[in-house]
């Protein structure tokens, strides 16, 4: 028998310091809060952290990690003016800092997940953030080579989920996470509702379980106000 | 902009003014994604029946009007990171199917707010002088790449006074050569192969007045 499901405390047995790691979100929809703070404790290190800001300020989710100085790399399209805390540690050298185009780092995690380990995009083409790549012109159009982006771990934040590891989502609280479930060798989804395999509608599957490893049953209620 | 006219008689549009006047040319059906801050508010001039459907990048293509506090849903976001609300007909879409709309051309149209923009529609929106200690692009480069159309809704001139549609951008490009069409609070501009041409200017305005707060050549036509 399949089941993913374990206690919290077992959600990131294993991870090793230097890890990359992806975590879901956009704001504080859909952001794993509860996951993050399981790795706090878990208490690896030197990590490389992909995800769409770095943190949303306050004392919790990407903000916590960083305060706690687990990263040592922050890969983002928008580190945000909430931000606070990775701002004075990247000032202060401690946390380096790489800028990715928002279409672009979703679909390197896309690619990651797909098994593309490089794809041509406009995106950046004659820019600061193009500059040094390889480029190629298609059509008469010049697009920069952007490599896959794969992960040793994801975390990832689901509305409903069965012990297959099959995915539904909430609203925008989607966004990254179905794509960055797809990109990891261990991810771990964190589910405000348990449900029985059978339950989810096969139409509806956003991630089927084939792309989770590890599943945290946890009912936070609502996203933190922002 | 200021309390004292740039040019007598001549009333600039305000930002909301700029906006109603965007609003007016985008057409019904039309898949539009509105940039963070003032191009939002085109959404507001927009009519319901013209089903124009809005595109939020963080995965929502279908966005209605701001809710009311008691309508908020804490789930559901824009990508200003503002609660938001759903038309009837909309859909939820993961990171890289939105940004497949956005590169993929299938947006008719994105407006964007500008730092810069030269005579070859190259656009500088994203950051001031590259040396930020941490710059956040969001966004901005696939959206000005991909979409079928780039409107810019801005002022003329910085709040330094600075013209802001200008031969070459010193700032950082967003993306090279992208720039349609722009709408600012003294005119109605479009970007082609023969540099900037007016084809719209407020009430009073000559195209002389319009010439002193552009650095590239302009022409009037029509």
């Amino acid at each position: 028998m399949i089941d993913k499901f374990v206690a919290i405390a077992d959600a990131f047995e294993g991870v090793a310091d230097g890890s990359t790691i992806l975590i879901g979100g956009f704001g504080a929809s859909g952001e794993p809060t509860q996951l993050i703070d399981a790795l706090v404790e878990q208490g690896a290190k030197d990590l490389t952290m992909v995800a769409n800001g770095a943190g949303a300020g306050g004392d919790f989710g990407i903000s916590r990690l960083i305060e706690h100085k687990r990263v040592r790399k922050v890969i983002c399209s928008f580190p945000g003016r909430k931000a606070l805390v990775f701002a004075a540690q990247h000032k202060a050298g401690e946390v380096e800092l790489e800028i990715v185009p928002q279409g672009t780092i979703a679909e390197r995690i896309r690619a990651g997940g797909a098994g593309i380990p490089a794809f041509y995009t406009a995106t950046s083409a004659g820019t600061l953030l193009g500059a040094g790549k390889p480029t190629e012109v298609f059509d008469g159009v010049t697009y920069v080579l952007e490599r896959a982006i794969k992960a040793d771990l994801a975390l990832i934040e689901a509305w409903n989920g069965d012990r297959w590891g099959n995915l539904t989502y909430r609203s925008t609280g989607r966004n990254f996470n179905p794509i960055m479930a797809m990109a990891a060798e261990m991810t771990v989804v964190q589910v405000q509702h348990r449900v029985e395999l059978g339950e989810l509608d096969p139409e509806t599957i956003i991630t089927p379980g084939v792309f989770v490893n590890r599943m945290v049953h946890i009912a936070h209620g609502n996203p933190p106000k922002f | 902009m200021t309390d004292k006219l740039l040019f007598e008689n001549v009333t600039p549009r305000s930002r909301v003014e700029i906006a109603k006047r965007v609003a007016q040319d985008v057409t019904a059906g039309w898949c539009v994604n509105l940039g963070i801050g003032i191009p939002t508010m085109i959404a507001d001039y927009v009519p319901a029946s013209a089903e124009v459907m809005f595109h939020s990048e963080n995965g929502i293509l279908g966005m209605g009007t701001a809710p009311s506090e008691a309508d908020q849903d804490p789930w559901l976001i824009n990508a200003g990171k503002q609660y938001a609300s759903l038309v009837t007909g909309a859909a939820i879409i993961h990171h890289a199917d939105s940004f497949a709309i956005a590169r993929g051309g299938h947006l008719d149209l994105c407006v964007l707010g500008a730092y810069q923009v030269s005579q070859n529609g190259d656009l500088a929106n994203w950051a001031i002088d590259g040396g930020e200690t941490a710059p956040a692009v969001g966004g901005a480069m696939d959206l000005a790449v991909g979409a079928k159309r780039v409107w810019l809704l801005m002022t003329h001139l910085s709040k330094a006074g600075v013209a802001k549609l200008t031969r070459e951008c010193s700032y950082p490009l967003t993306a090279a050569g992208c720039v349609k069409r722009i709408y600012t609070d003294y005119a109605v501009i479009d970007v082609t192969e023969n540099g900037f041409e007016a084809i719209e200017l407020v009430d009073g305005l000559s195209i002389e007045q319009l010439r002193r707060i552009v650095d590239a050549p302009i022409k009037m036509i029509g």
